[in-house]
């Protein structure tokens, strides 16, 4: 494959990044994406409109998040420099928040009166309700039923912020069932409705459109490297599950040929079965929720469920860009696995005082690989691009602490 | 080139009568009984047969065909046995339009080019493929029609007229109109907006339309029959196989004939 003067330049006017995205709906939505396509190219070139997305970003969001040296750490693996960029300081604990702000603007601009989401692990769902909120929006969160049950703070962080939740049964109840049903309600509400998608993947424009909002994690970190330490990283590390995070991290170094850029799959229990959510190391090209990308599924093109400790990172797909990266070999993806995850997060509280969540923790495991024979002038930056505390209760179980049991001690 | 749909369609039009569109997926609740449905299907008086091609994630069905894809992986129902059951389903009946209905994945991972010489060499006559546009038609809508085969594009009601040509340009065989914004076997189609949809597009092409989506009962497909070029009904019978399962799922005595009695009601009031 020959080498693009720009990695910068997708998609096309097809939404294609190579052979990868593009607009596989149905007819019905069809003449919604395109509305939306319109709408966003407009909106993009519109300075009132991001003055109004960098006014929230500062004012409601907490933007810029720190750029902040990770020393212990640093001292603790002995190698390279270790930088957080932490997204997990904005509001409501994610970088997930940067893109609903992003889209609801847009829907507003639009005139749209009603939201929907899907959610996995609930952080996009929190993040969805919570822009509703500001802006008086009604909302609909779709979140398979397997995930209800094991993400209970997140439902009702939700339900406080006004949304209705609405849970999945249909398939196998999880991340990407909440996508069908939230796609079927889209489908069904065409008119009054948009769609905030929580990834940079779905149907052209979404993955360009949710990466444009995230790039704001990695404009704000290169102008804070610059003025740190005058020079580029030389390294960037974040997880990956739809994406979104590392996308936006990575866009705004994509050019910068020097800086090598890795992204950190879910590995779940390993490779060798079936029981982990890395598409691209172990998943193979197909078309799925309106993208053609790197998914995982059998001979017969049946998607297959995705495996993490991680309710963020079990998607059986990638965001499109994330494929056609791949597949001209500007970012290296690896994996990290359940196991190296929860020591990574334990790593990090440690030696930071930081609980990180488990996607993050991902990143950071890879990091605890690689730093440690790195040399010491080797700048790296990591996305931690979320806080913990949605996490302790699943860190609990696997490290054998009985959370109720002391709960139920102190409550006597 | 003149298809089996065509050619139906022209017996229909001599007969001056509506044609009745059955949908089953295919597998459903398993390989056997659903070849036996499928061989019952042209004496019930299905004019044209949808077999559906089971998916993990048919973002466009509602609960009926959903279940009845999950029913069908459960029992090992794969895109290659699909043909095979079309081409099982030939030896009995060379006239009957067949028209393969379902998602992109499986085909694509099948390869288009590999896919069409099956599904041609086993009778299939065409194929609708809900999550292809015709932004998409690269993919296997123009392959599909090289290849001889009708690739039948589905109009919604959010297809304006700027938009039709585009959507109607590559399609052959019919135009399979959605009568709702919606899923699968939800809402009912109300036959006055209907009708002047069928009138909209027929001013823009000369293809039958056929009407579905929503049509679940004898007095609606009489209803859409007198407005459209034909009726298809999919959910309202794939709830018939559902009612017809015993408590593990497997098929009652009785089911294939409980199946084609109630699509006999329903394509008796077209005839």
């Amino acid at each position: 494959m020959s080498t693009p003067n720009s990695y910068m330049t997708g998609p096309d006017e097809r939404g294609l990044f190579g052979i990868f995205g593009g607009r596989f709906v149905a007819e019905t939505l069809m003449p919604l994406i395109l509305d939306l396509e319109r709408e966003w190219g407009e909106a993009k070139l519109d300075l009132a409109f991001w003055e109004e997305f960098n006014m929230l970003a500062k004012d409601y969001v907490g933007r810029p998040s720190p750029l902040y040296f990770a020393e212990r750490l640093t001292e603790e693996l002995g190698g390279a420099k270790i930088y957080f960029k932490r997204d997990e300081l904005n509001h409501t604990g994610a970088h997930k928040i940067n893109n609903c702000l992003g889209q609801i603007l847009l829907a507003r601009r639009m005139g749209k009166t009603r939201i929907i989401a899907e959610t996995g692990a609930g952080q996009h769902g929190v993040a969805t309700a919570t822009v509703c909120a500001l802006f008086g929006l009604p909302c609909t969160v779709y979140m398979g039923a397997t995930d209800v049950e094991r993400q209970a703070p997140n439902v009702f962080r939700m339900r406080l912020l006004g949304a209705e939740i609405k849970p999945v049964t249909s398939g196998s109840g999880t991340l990407k069932d909440a996508m069908n049903e939230a796609l079927r309600d889209w489908v069904t509400n065409v008119e009054d409705t948009f769609y905030i998608i929580g990834t940079a993947a779905g149907p052209h424009p979404y993955p360009a459109m949710v990466r444009d909002f995230q790039s704001v994690i990695g404009k704000e970190a290169k102008a804070q490297m610059l003025e740190r330490e005058g020079r580029l990283p030389d390294s960037l590390v974040a997880c990956i599950g739809g994406g979104s995070n590392a996308l936006g991290l990575f866009h705004p170094f994509l050019d910068d040929k020097d800086v090598r850029i890795i992204g950190v799959e879910a590995g779940g229990h390993g490779l060798e079965g079936e029981e982990h959510a890395a598409s691209l190391t172990g998943g193979k090209p197909g078309v799925l929720h309106g993208n053609r990308t790197y998914l995982l599924q059998d001979a017969d093109g049946q998607i297959i469920e995705g495996h993490s400790i991680s309710a963020g990172l079990d998607y059986p797909g990638i965001g499109p860009e994330h494929s056609w990266l791949r597949d001209v070999g500007r970012v290296e993806y690896v994996y990290a696995k359940d196991t190296e995850a929860l020591e990574a997060f334990q790593l990090c509280c440690r030696t930071e005082g930081i609980i990180p969540a488990l996607e993050p923790s991902h990143a950071l495991a890879h990091v605890t690989k690689i730093a440690p024979d790195l040399p010491k002038d080797h700048i790296m930056i990591m996305n931690l691009c979320g806080r913990g505390d949605k996490d302790i209760f699943t860190v609990a179980k696997h490290l054998g602490f009985d959370m109720a049991s002391v709960m139920g001690e102190t409550t006597q | 080139m003149t298809t089996r749909i065509d050619t139906k369609f022209a017996a229909l039009k001599a007969e001056g009568r509506p044609g009745f569109v059955s949908y089953i997926m295919s597998g459903d609740p398993n390989y056997d009984t659903s070849l036996e449905i499928l061989r019952g299907l042209p004496d019930a008086g299905a004019d044209i047969i949808e077999l559906g091609m089971c998916f993990t994630d048919p973002m466009a069905d509602g609960v009926a065909i959903q279940l009845a894809a999950q029913r069908a992986l459960a029992g090992g129902q794969t895109l290659p046995k699909t043909l095979e059951l079309v081409q099982e389903f030939r030896k009995q009946d060379s006239e009957t339009p067949l028209i393969l209905m379902g998602y992109y994945n499986p085909i694509y991972i099948y390869g288009v080019d590999a896919f069409l010489a099956a599904a041609k060499a086993a009778g299939v006559d065409g194929l609708i493929v809900v999550d292809l546009p015709p932004e998409e038609d690269d993919e296997l809508c123009i392959p599909a029609n090289k290849a001889g085969m009708n690739f039948i594009r589905l109009a919604t009601p959010t297809t304006d007229e700027v938009r039709l040509p585009a959507v109607l340009q590559n399609t052959s065989g019919f135009v399979y109109y959605v009568s709702i914004t919606g899923i699968t076997g939800t809402a009912a189609a109300q036959q006055d907006a209907v009708a002047a949809a069928v009138g909209r597009l027929k001013a823009f092409t000369d293809l039958p339309i056929a009407v579905g989506f929503g049509i679940t009962t004898p007095d609606q497909v009489a209803e859409i029959g007198s407005v459209a070029d034909a009726a298809v009904v999919g959910s309202a019978i794939v709830r018939q196989i559902e009612a017809n399962l015993d408590e593990h799922g497997k098929a009652k005595p009785g089911l294939v004939d409980a199946v084609l009695d109630y699509t006999r009601t329903l394509s008796q009031r077209l005839r």
